[in-house]
């Protein structure tokens, strides 16, 4: 058991060291990430001027001005957690030139292995991207002047209930990114290339997780369509739970259904694994 | 010895040299066009369901659904051309840089910038290019039809200055991305080129009117009179969407402006360049 430990514990460290590596480039490379938004400000801020022009209302889609730009910031957040960048190509790759071999002779599980390395490298992600976040939405706070508002709020719930569910839905949506993209890079068992498959779902993924625009905004037979879909949960949800725009049903119910998924993930993950590696023929290496 | 070649014909050359090379992988050629093209598709469902929500973008600025749906079509039109004859060499630029492979275009008889910005076509974005002449048409059919207090009119010199001015446009961001290419050699290797390029184009694919205001007037500023990207789309998507009518005389001092702003560029950037390939100090061989 200590062993095993042990084991875990320098995994989880190479991966803390493999990251720290350029660490200015990359907390500059966060801080560009921002500048889209800047477009997206001003974009907003002319529809809700026509709306408010034309109609007199202030709101869209459920959002005021400040909720919209929020949401926008709040994706990124919720992105942080959720996007595993090179993870599906990573383990599609490794299958194909024959590296994943080492899993299979060494005592060291590949879905573990990838799952510490990823927490090391999210956690330092963090602690370096906490600057280039802190100082936007610092910037940003005016649009946050109103925290805690919503239908959460009107049920009654507490800025530390709201917290503890938004933390949650984070974390779950961390979970639920890397055991999907897992699932999509171990489909280069039976398909070798999954580059344009991985297109799929980036193109997908954009559009229904919800980090294009709010998806409040979708006409109600589309929001059932996407609905069906997990990929809500990588980017709109947590958002939409900070914000207020769900209530406390429709929170808790999403919070299920998003464990629900994850597991059906966790479980393929493994199924895809273990007859993956049966009909494994190690080319390459 | 024949004293200047003959640029036209080295550029045919180019050009089919690039049609057969991406004609022989026929399937992986389908397949760029389709992702391509995936892309502006969501961008432009992005755009239905905003104006699902609000009748048109900023308060009496006359961008309406169609007028601001052309300024998309023009927007593709000239990324795509963009995207077709430079983005593929300029990308490739800064791989000669690093392997120090720009000797051998240094030492060819013609002008190097030529060179470097044209030896490849990527035929599969052109693909953007039909889609934005899709748009562009559906576009003017709605907007023929337009009546009420700011009817459309059909200006027959709009058919020159409108193909013109995408040209200029298209001039505009090759001086961009080329003064952008050449700082490559000042840091030896530029890897986030694409990045920068995407998040300063960012700014000329919207309406300038979202920005005339408070804090945007900043970057109204830079972003017209400095790096010129803002007239880019914007003055050709005007001239034949006719937002306002009649027009008003700042957008005829515009259109002025951007014919300066574009030959301002390309000397500028031109020369940069050069002054750039100057402390070029090869590498390796």
């Amino acid at each position: 058991m200590y062993v095993r430990a042990r084991t875990w514990w320098t995994i989880f460290r190479i991966g803390v060291e493999e990251r720290l590596v350029y660490r200015a480039d990359f907390a500059l490379g966060t801080l560009m990430r921002f500048l889209p938004i800047i477009t997206q400000v001003f974009l907003w801020g002319a529809v809700f001027e026509s709306v408010k022009h034309v109609s007199g209302g202030d709101r869209v889609a459920g959002y005021t001005y400040q909720n919209m730009v929020a949401y926008y910031l709040l994706t990124m957040i919720s992105r942080a957690f959720s996007s595993m960048p090179g993870l599906a190509s990573g383990v599609s790759s490794q299958i194909r030139n024959g590296e994943i071999k080492k899993f299979l002779i060494q005592p060291v599980d590949l879905i573990g292995f990838m799952l510490l390395n990823r927490i090391a490298h999210k956690l330092v992600y963090y602690v370096v991207a906490i600057f280039p976040f802190a100082a936007v939405f610092w910037i940003c706070k005016d649009f946050f002047a109103d925290w805690p508002a919503g239908k959460l709020v009107e049920a009654g719930w507490s800025s530390a209930d709201i917290m503890l569910v938004y933390v949650i839905s984070l974390l779950l949506g961390f979970l639920l990114g890397f055991f999907l993209e897992i699932c999509i890079g171990l489909i280069g068992f039976w398909f070798l290339e999954v580059t344009s498959l991985l297109f799929v779902y980036m193109l997908l993924n954009f559009f229904l997780s919800g980090h294009m625009f709010p998806l409040d905004m979708l006409p109600s037979w589309a929001e059932t369509i996407v609905d069906l879909f997990p990929l809500k949960y990588l980017a709109y949800y947590p958002a939409a739970i900070f914000l207020g725009q769900l209530g406390p049903d429709e929170v808790i119910t999403g919070l299920w259904i998003e464990i629900g998924w994850l597991l059906m993930f966790m479980v393929l993950a493994r199924l895809m694994y273990w007859f993956g590696v049966k009909q494994y023929s190690a080319f390459g290496g | 010895m024949q004293g200047r070649p003959s640029y036209y014909r080295v550029f045919q050359t180019f050009a089919r040299n690039s049609l057969i090379r991406e004609m022989t992988f026929r399937a992986n050629f389908l397949v760029q066009c389709l992702s391509a093209t995936s892309w502006t598709l969501m961008n432009i469902g992005f755009y239905i369901i905003v104006f699902e929500h609000t009748e048109s973008i900023g308060r009496d600025t006359g961008w309406q659904q169609y007028e601001f749906f052309l300024f998309l079509g023009t927007t593709w039109l000239i990324n795509s051309l963009v995207q077709t004859f430079f983005m593929p060499n300029v990308q490739d630029f800064s791989e000669l840089i690093r392997t120090g492979n720009l000797d051998f275009a240094l030492v060819k008889p013609i002008d190097t910038q030529f060179l470097i910005s044209f030896q490849r076509v990527e035929w599969s974005s052109l693909s953007n290019f039909v889609l934005g002449l899709v748009l562009l048409i559906v576009s003017l059919v709605h907007l023929s039809t337009r009546t009420g207090p700011v009817p459309w009119k059909l200006e027959p010199v709009m058919f020159i200055l409108y193909p013109f001015y995408l040209l200029c446009g298209t001039a505009i961001l090759y001086s961009v991305m080329i003064a952008l290419a050449a700082t490559s050699i000042w840091l030896g290797r530029n890897q986030s080129l694409y990045n920068f390029w995407f998040y300063i184009t960012n700014f000329s694919r919207y309406p300038m009117e979202i920005y005339q205001n408070q804090w945007g007037w900043i970057l109204w500023g830079i972003f017209t009179f400095i790096i010129p990207v803002l007239v880019v789309v914007n003055v050709p998507a005007r001239l034949l969407a006719q937002p306002l009518n009649p027009r008003e005389p700042w957008e005829w001092w515009l259109t002025i402006f951007a014919l300066l702003a574009t030959v301002l560029s390309v000397l500028v950037s031109r020369r940069i360049f050069r002054r750039a390939l100057l402390s070029y100090r090869s590498a390796s061989s």
